[in-house]
């Protein structure tokens, strides 16, 4: 390694084949050490397959896996310094709670009461002391899951690794797990990769996000800038709510792109890199940062009648249809309404943005 | 095993009552004629007295247990020592069957592991295969085993044929060889319990042993084991009972030194040599002496479970 700082977990080129089909092409990443870092992608999109090739339970076909500088994908998973929290939990059924989160423990050659005695404090750290002498199908999916987690904690591993851990409990208890998740993360400064397909989850985990499609990495970057500075269509589409528009780039001057997006409607955004004049890309425009007025505040304003508004709780989504057949959807949120009136379909409006809202995409 | 059972149905209410009983009865009709009909018949049987050709005179006698445990000499009047004949040949029986036992549960776990292991599609093919040599009766099987073994048989030839061997191994009429024909006999039903625990084991705990540092051993011996005990537990009592019991192999392979308690039943029944009482009173100790050993075993079992937690 010739870098100064180690990085937790390299990923140099890694590749996945079942006989003809190919899981996945060829991956490079870094994740850094103390990171909470999430895969993020929908189901078959190989993100569950390159955690288990970190944890050793796949064989890599191509390429290479270091661990802290440490070449570790042809070592045994039970050689490996990191441990997971598996979808379903997988707990050893016939072992108590303590039993269980003492396994690793022993197998490390911990002696029997000093694998116990640890395993009692990871259990506080979760709050299940009082479970240690229960077997797992006496807990609720919530305390089967802290358990699950504790177990993994346990042993001390470089990198904890989390396959969709969430999943299976109900809304509320997923997001105080969430919270409790990043807390337990920045509390043992481990090293914390999650697997996810629920882009919500992921932005409020995560430090940094890869988010996957089809075996191939989409775009890696802060949680914040993925969302706000989606790459390509698929990643606009998949994080997050937004207004997908076909338009054709007429000048890219000065950083600046002015595109037109048919039916007369023109506006102009910063431009991107491989995106000249005559492209025709896609543009995506987040719907929270689009709002409604009688009058144009600027000449980015398009002007379009109100088709519908659908109450969802803390927000209301305004579907807004334009000249041309473009059809927008706006959000505001209650306090905003306050401020600015709501508008009732069939009433014209102009739709406005706040500045860098439109979104040049790389197909 | 805590956890597996699952709280049934409590939501019977009374409206079922009336029907419950009625749905209930065939199980008990089938209990009562199969089950508590033969066992009181034979429990009656064994204090009733001797008739010389068979059969029994209806007048109460404990001759048939003072035979099986007392010795008094050669004209009966000399007062009760001990008869080892008979407790030999029980002790001998438990011996044999339990190692057969054994012999199954080596073959049979990894029989089973393996199909258990197959692609889901295959399985039933694997089970189908296991069981077809047990379409064949009892009595040919065991015979043909005879030829197999004996001195002029195949197995000696082929040993004989690649120079292992200079003279026949002697199995037939061993212990060895009523075990094998044992084993041979119930294998099947050490294999399926067995299967079928394994098939529903969960595999991700394999992974997840491995991936808190165990290794392969440990996995097998701390994980996998322990959770399909139950089927290994029902494939040993599957085995171990019919084989304490049986009296083909032990008859067909074993020769006369090698007597089980089976055969010792069966000759009190056959033509007119037979005591009925005599054969009661043994088929009734061998009854008693399964459940004690099985209500023993329940109760280390669940003392076990109970220390692990």
């Amino acid at each position: 390694m010739s870098d100064t700082v180690t990085d937790a977990v390299d990923i140099r080129d890694a590749v996945k084949r079942y006989g003809d089909f190919t899981a996945l092409k060829s991956i490079t990443l870094s994740i850094a050490d103390n990171e909470f870092f999430t895969l993020l992608g929908p189901s078959g999109c190989g993100k569950t397959t390159l955690l288990r090739m970190i944890a050793g339970f796949e064989d890599v076909t191509e390429g290479a896996i270091f661990l802290f500088g440490e070449e570790i994908e042809t070592l045994p998973p039970n050689k490996r310094p990191i441990n997971t929290v598996f979808q379903n939990y997988a707990l050893f059924p016939h072992m108590t709670v303590l039993e269980n989160v003492g396994f690793g423990l022993e197998m490390q050659g911990k002696s029997k009461s000093e694998a116990r005695a640890r395993a009692g404090e990871v259990l506080e750290l979760v709050q299940l002391s009082q479970f240690a002498a229960r077997k797992p199908s006496q807990l609720s999916g919530g305390q089967q899951q802290r358990v699950a987690l504790a177990r993994a904690l346990a042993p001390q591993p470089k990198v904890l690794l989390l396959d969709e851990p969430l999943s299976a409990l109900d809304l509320k208890l997923r997001k105080a797990m969430q919270i409790e998740l990043k807390h337990l993360q920045r509390e043992t400064g481990i090293t914390f990769i999650f697997v996810t397909h629920d882009q919500e989850e992921a932005l409020t985990m995560s430090d940094r996000i890869a988010v996957m499609s089809n075996g191939e990495l989409q775009q890696l970057g802060l949680a914040r800038d993925i969302y706000e500075r989606p790459r390509n269509m698929f990643v606009a589409d998949f994080i997050g709510e937004t207004n997908l528009l076909e338009v054709s780039v007429d000048t890219v001057e000065a950083g600046r792109a002015t595109c037109h997006l048919g039916g007369g409607h023109a506006l102009s955004c910063d431009a991107v890199d491989g995106i000249g004049a005559g492209a025709k890309v896609h543009m995506s425009i987040r719907p929270e940062r689009l709002f409604l007025s009688d009058t144009a505040t600027d000449g980015q304003s398009l002007k379009g009648t109100v088709r519908e508004n659908i109450f969802i709780g803390t927000d209301i989504s305004t579907v807004v249809d334009l000249e041309g057949g473009l059809r927008f959807t706006v959000r505001t949120s209650n306090s905003e309404r306050g401020q600015r009136g709501i508008f009732e379909p069939g009433h014209d409006v102009f739709i406005n943005m706040e500045q860098g809202a439109p979104r040049l995409l790389v197909d | 095993m805590a956890g597996g059972v699952a709280g049934g149905g409590n939501a019977t209410s009374d409206t079922y009552a009336g029907a419950r009983n009625w749905l209930l009865l065939p199980s008990w009709l089938v209990l009562g004629i199969l089950v508590l009909a033969p066992v009181s018949m034979m429990l009656v049987y064994s204090f009733l007295t001797k008739e010389f050709r068979g059969g029994v005179i209806w007048e109460f006698s404990l001759g048939a247990y003072d035979q099986f445990f007392c010795s008094r000499g050669l004209f009966g009047d000399e007062p009760c020592q001990i008869e080892w004949t008979y407790i030999l040949i029980f002790w001998r029986s438990i011996w044999q069957a339990g190692a057969a036992t054994l012999l199954s549960l080596v073959i049979g776990l990894p029989t089973a592991y393996y199909i258990a292991t197959r692609p889901a599609h295959v399985r039933p093919l694997w089970v189908f295969l296991i069981t077809i040599p047990y379409w064949v009766n009892l009595l040919i099987r065991t015979v043909s085993m005879k030829f197999l073994l004996r001195d002029q048989g195949p197995l000696n030839d082929g040993l004989l044929a690649i120079g292992l061997i200079s003279e026949p191994i002697g199995i037939v009429n061993t212990n060895f060889a009523v075990q094998l024909g044992l084993f041979y006999s119930y294998l099947p039903f050490m294999v399926l319990p067995i299967y079928a625990s394994i098939e529903r084991y969960n595999f991700a705990l394999s992974e997840a042993a491995a991936d808190l540092y165990a290794g392969k051993w440990t996995i097998f011996r701390r994980i996998v084991l322990p959770t399909v005990k139950p089927g290994i537990i029902a494939g040993c009592i599957l085995v171990f009972v019919p084989s304490l019991g049986s009296f083909l192999a032990p008859d067909l392979l074993g020769g006369a030194k090698n007597f089980m308690i089976g055969s010792l039943i069966e000759e009190q029944f056959k033509g007119n040599a037979g005591n009925w009482p005599f054969g009661a009173a043994a088929s009734m100790i061998l009854l008693t002496m399964v459940l004690i050993i099985l209500l023993l075993f329940a109760r280390q079992q669940s003392r076990a479970d109970r220390a692990g937690g």
